[in-house]
Order: structure tokens, then sequence, then C-alpha cells
């Protein structure tokens, strides 16, 4: 490594002009700058794998102290949804990883239309998510604000859910800690759903620039770390899907 | 003290450089937009020094409440707030920045030979993060401030009190990511824009202490910036996650706030610990003895102080097993701690020891500094710690660290480096006497408190048993003398960056390449990068580059 550096330093003596203008000043060849862009990224993700570690610490301690409550209040999400709502993540990856592909092989409406798939898949699973969270709205099952202990008391009394599991309802003690698992689907779900938000915002932007021909020059590390982003905020998803909609719930 | 270093031919020609960093580009907005991480540490710099006495201007109110008994001079709840603004304050605002952002940001690039960090706009960002968080914090303590103590302790700050814990809570939130991007950037830093032939074992220990702490910013801020999403959270719509009236366990709060609070303490103290290495070898002009055990000891105190934070926990309630591992797992953070001392001991062992400014504030960190360590290690051990937690002892013991260490590995590195910073020595004599005056200070103000802290004072009250006011009186005397110590700085620093002897491209003789270059730097560090073919701290190689000048001249 040093030795490339060091032969890169030498042609940057002979000739400073002659670097692509998205070189930045600092950076001695672009190999360095991309790779620094790069592993730049991947540390930001493993600061959000820490970011979203705490929550689902919070998840492990409190499933294990109040599983009951825990497989029920899972029984309350929609296996449908769910499994769209993960296709729908999985496909919008295919879509970003052929756009880096795209930029790399410098193809600019091939690029933009990999990139508007993605916004729009983007868009179709927040709006999925969205008809989730109302569900819970209507249901009462919004922890703080609004919430309902009829479906766990009573679960007879929630038709659809009862017909499918034929949960037995629980003490009060434990219905009452169904609202923990709530809040942490709200927590875990919706700090997912805020980076999907930012990354749509990203991607518009991203757009734009890729109309202009900004990524189809060569230089694709922004198309290329934004990816490792999209493919990080759906690895969260593929965690968050099995435990909060999965995982135990036929166990009663 | 006659032939001291300080007075080389070097200097006697010396003149200010005509383009540096400084006027390269002049007017607020080239310093405000500015990516040049040298003009970004000075802006750090000023504002983490203005942070600083706010801080401890607080302090100054609570040593003056325990001056008597009773609580006099303010309102018990008014204490409270004080003292948990002071603990907020210096801990996001000073001590966790401190040294990284303005020493490792200046250096770290040229002590590599790159021309700036990897990401310099990032560097800028963390630098308006930091100032939109202090602006809350300050706004938060005006409006009528925070009780909770600096750590935020659950159930109270989520069902007790009425104060401003959500502002507060959101600036320390904004400031992590300030700090996650300063480490952030100096990992990449590190590993990617090394100059061709400075391997990983030829960089200075400043280097490494840095890559250390930048290791504990990435992965521990993370963790307290959920931590204070989930009390903004349970604050505002009761989300019962810390309640245990819902099921929720206030405990949990506790381990995600010390996993990151408890590493937090290796951030504030492992730059120091680099600025010391530097110090040491520089006036003993040797190599510091055991180069590579020092480096790999910055890395262990890294990874154990990841798993060390429950002995905060040892009276909360958690099990007896989990109180043995994690008592046993802090003594080992001693280990690497003890290598450093001993290390630094062994370098000054038959060098050409000298005693400029920064020698005198590296002897004091190295003698507070294994006070405060040692009696880390007592409240370590489970058995002490239960009868001295929550007492003076406590309080006494990470101030020695952080005031005793940090603050003063800060201002030994703020003296050693200002002639680099900005061109100009700072007046020797002066400065000696507010070294010695900061340590007399700082021992009159806190050693009391030892002793306090084992007859039983607790922390946290504005009133004591009159029994205890002797020892008080003594701490608050001391806190005086401290503040003087700190005030002169100021004013003598001020004062050199106008009248203060023109400095020299490297009036200490050190041999990092920060030293190679002019004084002040260009923008770009260097003229060009250079080609490292030597070991960090070799003198032998610096009287080489010496004679060739020479013999070239």
């Amino acid at each position: 490594m040093p030795e490339n550096t060091a032969i890169a330093g030498a042609t940057e003596v002979e000739g400073h002009h002659e670097h692509p203008p998205y070189q930045r000043h600092h950076f001695e060849t672009m190999g360095q700058q991309n790779d620094a862009t790069n592993f730049a990224m991947w540390l930001f993700l493993l600061t959000e794998i820490m970011f979203f570690g705490g929550l689902f610490t919070a998840y492990l301690i409190y499933r294990n102290w109040y599983y009951p409550a825990f497989v029920q209040g899972s029984h309350q999400l929609s296996i449908f949804w769910g499994t769209l709502n993960t296709a729908v993540l999985i496909t919008s990856s295919f879509t970003m990883a052929m756009g880096v592909w795209c930029a790399e092989m410098r193809k600019k409406s091939a690029l933009v239309l990999c990139l508007v798939l993605t916004f729009v898949l983007g868009l179709v699973f927040l709006g999925i998510k969205s008809i989730e969270y109302h569900e819970k709205w209507e249901k009462h099952h919004v922890p703080g604000l609004r919430y309902n202990l009829d479906s766990f008391l009573n679960p007879a009394s929630d038709h659809e859910v009862y017909q499918e599991y034929h949960d037995k309802p629980l003490p009060l003690d434990m219905a009452r800690h169904t609202e923990l698992y709530f809040f942490l689907y709200f927590a875990m779900t919706g700090m997912h759903a805020l980076h999907m938000i930012i990354g749509i915002g990203i991607l518009t932007f991203m757009i734009i620039q890729a109309q202009r021909g900004a990524y189809t020059t060569g230089h694709v590390t922004f198309v290329e770390n934004f990816g490792l982003y999209w493919h990080f905020v759906d690895i969260i998803w593929i965690f968050l899907f099995p435990l909060l909609y999965l995982i135990s719930r036929h166990a009663n | 003290m006659s032939d001291t270093i300080v007075v080389l031919p070097d200097q006697a020609t010396a003149r200010l450089p005509k383009t540096n960093y400084l006027n390269k580009e002049n007017g607020l907005l080239s310093w405000l937009l500015t990516g040049d991480h040298k003009r970004i540490a000075i802006l750090y710099l000023i504002s983490i020094t203005f942070f600083f006495f706010i801080g401890g201007a607080l302090a100054s109110l609570i040593r003056l409440e325990l001056l008597t008994p009773q609580s006099d001079l303010m309102a018990t709840d008014t204490y409270n707030k004080v003292f948990s603004m002071h603990g907020i304050i210096m801990i996001f605002f000073f001590l966790v920045p401190s040294v990284p952002a303005t020493i490792g940001n200046f250096f770290i690039p040229m002590m590599l030979g790159a021309k700036d960090l990897a990401l310099p706009k990032i560097n800028l960002l963390s630098w308006y993060l930091y100032m939109a968080a202090g602006t809350l914090a300050i706004y938060s303590m005006i409006v009528g401030g925070v009780d909770t103590g600096w750590t935020f302790t659950t159930p109270l700050s989520t069902h007790y009190v009425n104060t401003h814990v959500i502002t507060t809570g959101l600036a320390v939130f904004i400031a992590g990511f300030s700090s996650i991007f300063t480490g952030l950037n100096f990992i990449v830093t590190i590993h990617k824009m090394r100059a061709p032939g400075m391997t990983w074992f030829r960089m200075p220990l400043f280097v490494w202490s840095h890559y250390a702490a930048s290791i504990l910013m990435v992965l521990g801020t993370p963790v307290l910036a959920i931590a204070l999403v989930l009390i903004v959270l349970e604050r505002t719509i009761g989300i019962g996650v810390f309640d245990p009236t819902k099921g929720g366990d206030p405990l949990l709060f506790q381990h995600l706030f010390w996993f990151y609070s408890h590493p937090a303490v290796y951030i504030m103290i492992l730059p120091g610990m680099g600025v010391i290495s530097e110090v040491i070898s520089t006036f003993s002009r040797k190599r510091v003895f055991g180069y590579t055990a020092v480096a790999f000891s910055s890395v262990a105190i890294a990874v154990f102080g990841f798993f060390v934070w429950a002995h905060h926990m040892f009276i909360m309630g958690i099990s007896n097993y989990a109180v043995l591992v994690f008592s046993l797992l802090t003594m080992l953070v001693a280990v690497p701690s003890a290598i450093k001392i001993f290390n630094w001991a062994f370098t000054l062992y038959k060098g050409s020891v000298t005693f400029e400014t920064p020698m005198l504030y590296a002897f004091g960190f190295m003698g507070l500094f294994t006070i405060g360590g040692l009696t880390g290690v007592f409240l370590g051990t489970a058995g002490t710690d239960i009868h001295l937690t929550e007492t003076y002892f406590i309080v006494a013991h990470f101030h020695f660290v952080m005031v005793g260490g940090m603050l003063m590995a800060f201002l030994s590195g703020i003296h050693f480096y200002w002639p680099k910073m900005t061109g100009r020595m700072y007046p020797e004599k002066i400065s000696q006497l507010a070294a010695v005056v900061t340590f007399i200070g700082f021992n009159f103000t806190f050693f009391p408190q030892f002793i306090l802290g084992t007859l039983g004072m607790p922390r946290r009250y504005a009133s004591y048993p009159p029994e205890f006011q002797v020892l008080n009186v003594f701490s608050t005397a001391g806190a005086s003398i401290l503040g003087v110590g700190y005030l002169l700085p100021v004013l003598y620093l001020t004062w050199s960056l106008k009248y203060g002897a023109i400095a020299g491209n490297n009036p200490w003789q050190a041999t990092g390449l920060e030293w190679q270059t002019q004084s002040p730097p260009l923008t770009e560090n260097f003229t060009e990068i250079p080609i490292v073919d030597h070991e960090a701290y070799d003198y032998e190689w610096l009287e080489r580059q010496k004679e060739k000048e020479v013999a070239s001249a």
C-alpha cells in the first residue's frame, strides 16, 4: 500500500492539474479517496448497529421476562403485510444493487431507472407500514397514547385474531406488559422507518444528480456508499421481521 | 536551567512564515466554512475553553455552597441543578472533546504526513453539532436547568423530577453525534491517510491513543444516544421501558448508560495519555520505553473498557456473580494503565530530562493519575465500593483522573503545541508558575475529599454535618488556588499571540513530522508529502537531518 501511494505522490508532483474534478485536494489518488470514503461508510454503519443494538437488548430482556405477552402481542401483527413488505424491501435492495452496477457501467438512463424504482419501492414499504400502524391505532394498540388491553384480557372479543390463534386470556399483570411489546414494535420499526425516510430523501437528491450525469463519469463512490446504507437498512428489517412477527408465533 | 532546549540557534533567527493556515484566507466566513482541520481545531479550542469556564463557574458555586455546613448560598434544589449542569458541561462539552477535537484534530493529519483529515466536511459538521448541542445545553440551563445529576438516572429523570431533562438530554444526544463523527474521522484517517513509509508501528503514540479512543467513541456513543432517546420518549409519551409499574426496568437504563459512560472515561483519558507520551519523550530526549507495549496498552484499555461498565452498579441490585465478574474485569484495566505509567517512568530513567512547562504538567499528570487510578482499584473492589460509593471518595477519585489527569494532560499539550499552532512561544517562567499553582491547588481541593469520603460524607448534598467543615474549607480554599491556576494560562497565552517570542519550526527539537514543518503550518501542512524512513522518537535521525541541513547550507 505505501509503495502505491509513494508512486502516486510522485506523479502528483509532476502534474497537479491532471486530477479528475471530483478528487478532493487532500487525497493523493482517487483510489485512496474511494477507500477512505467506503471505509468511513462501513464505520458509520457500525455505529448504526450499536444504535439499534440498544433496542435489540431491550427486546431480548423483556421478551425473556414477559414471554406470553410478547407471543400474544405478535399475534396482532399481520403476517401478510409483513411478508409483503419484506419482499418489497428485498426487491428494492436488488434494484439498488443494479443501480450501483449501472453507475459502474456508465449506463445513465438505466441508473436513473434503478434509482427511481428503489425510490418507489421505498415509498411502497412506508405505505404498507403506515397501513399497519393505522390498524394499531384503530385497535388502540399504540402505547402511551391510546392503549387498550381488551384484545389480551378477552381475546375472544378480537374476532379475527381469535379465530386464527385461539389465545387464552392473559392475567391482567401480564396483559399490561403487551404495551412494552408494542412500544418496542413501534420504536424499532419507527427507527427503521426513519432511516428509510432519510434514505428516500437522499434518493431524491441522487435521482436529480443522476439525470445530470453525475454518477456515470466513473466516479461512483456516492452511489456505492448509499447502496451500503440502503442494504444496511434492509438488513435491520431482516432481523426485525422474524423478531417481531414470526418467532414463537404458534407457541401456545 | 540555562541550557534548556528552548534557546536553540534555530529560534534566534526565526521569522514568522509569510503564508500559513491562519492568514491564507481572511474573514469570518473563511473560518466558519473552512474544511481545514487546523482551523476547525482552533474553533474547537475557543469553544471548549468557553464551556470549560462555564463549568468552572458552576464548580466555584458548588465549592462556595460547601464552605459552610448549612445550605445557605442557594436552595437545595438549585444546588442539585448546579452540580448536575457542572457535570454535564464538563463531561460532554469539555472533557470528551478536549484533547481529540483540538490537539488531535490539529496534529493527527500532520503526524501521519497527510494534508487533512479524511473527511473535512464531516469534521466541520462535527463542530457545528457541538455548537448546536452546547447552545441547547446553555439554553436549558438558563430556562431552569436539570437536576438529575449528569447520569440522567431513571426513574428519577423519567418520573420524579420536572426540570428540563428533555432539552438537556437532546443536547447530549447531539453532542454525542459530534463525538461519533470526530472518532470516525480519526479512524478513517489513521487507516487510509498515512504517508508513504508511515507504518502502524512508526506512528507516534499520540496517534495510537487517539485510535483507541476513537474506537470507543464510534462504538459506545450510539448506545448513549439510544438510551437518551428512550428517556425522552419515556417522559413525553410514557412508553414504560424504564417504568417498573409498566413492567419496565430502570436498571436497563443503567446498563445502556454505563455501557457508553464507562468507556467515555477512557475516551476522556486516552488522548491525554497520548499527549503525555509525546511530552515525556521530547523532554527526556529518549524514545518512549517499550513503544509497542504502550501502543497496545491503549488498545487494551479500549477493549477492557467495554467490559467493566457494571462496576457503577454494584449497589443497584445486580447479581452477586455479576459483581464478582465485573470487579475482576475492573482490576484488569489497571494493568494497561500501569504499563503506561511504568514505561513513562522508564523513559525518564537516564534521559536528559528538562523541566519546561509541558513537562511539569506531565509530571503532574503522572502523579495525580496514579493516585486516581489506584483509588479506582479500591472502588472496583466490591467490598470497599459498597462502603465508599456515593461518598466524596468517588468524587475525589474521578476528579483525580479527570482533572488531575486529563486537564493536566490537556494543558501540557496546549503548552507543548502552542508554538506550532500559533508560531509563538508562551512565556516560560509564568507558565511554569501556573503549572505549579495548578498542582498545589488541585491537591488542596481534592485530597481532603478522599478523607471526607472515607469518613462517610455523601456526595450530592448541599448541607453536611458540622464536623466535616474543616476539610471542606480546605477544599474550597484549594479550589480558589486552582481557579487562579486555570486563569493564568488564558491570560498569558492570549498575551503571547501578539507578544510571544517567535517559535521557529521546531522549538523543542522533537522528532514528529508535525515539527518538521513551518510554524504555524501551511494550509496543506507539507510542501510535499513526506516519505517516512525512520521510527517514531528517533532523535538520532533528527540529528542527522540537522547535519544534512547545515551541510547543504
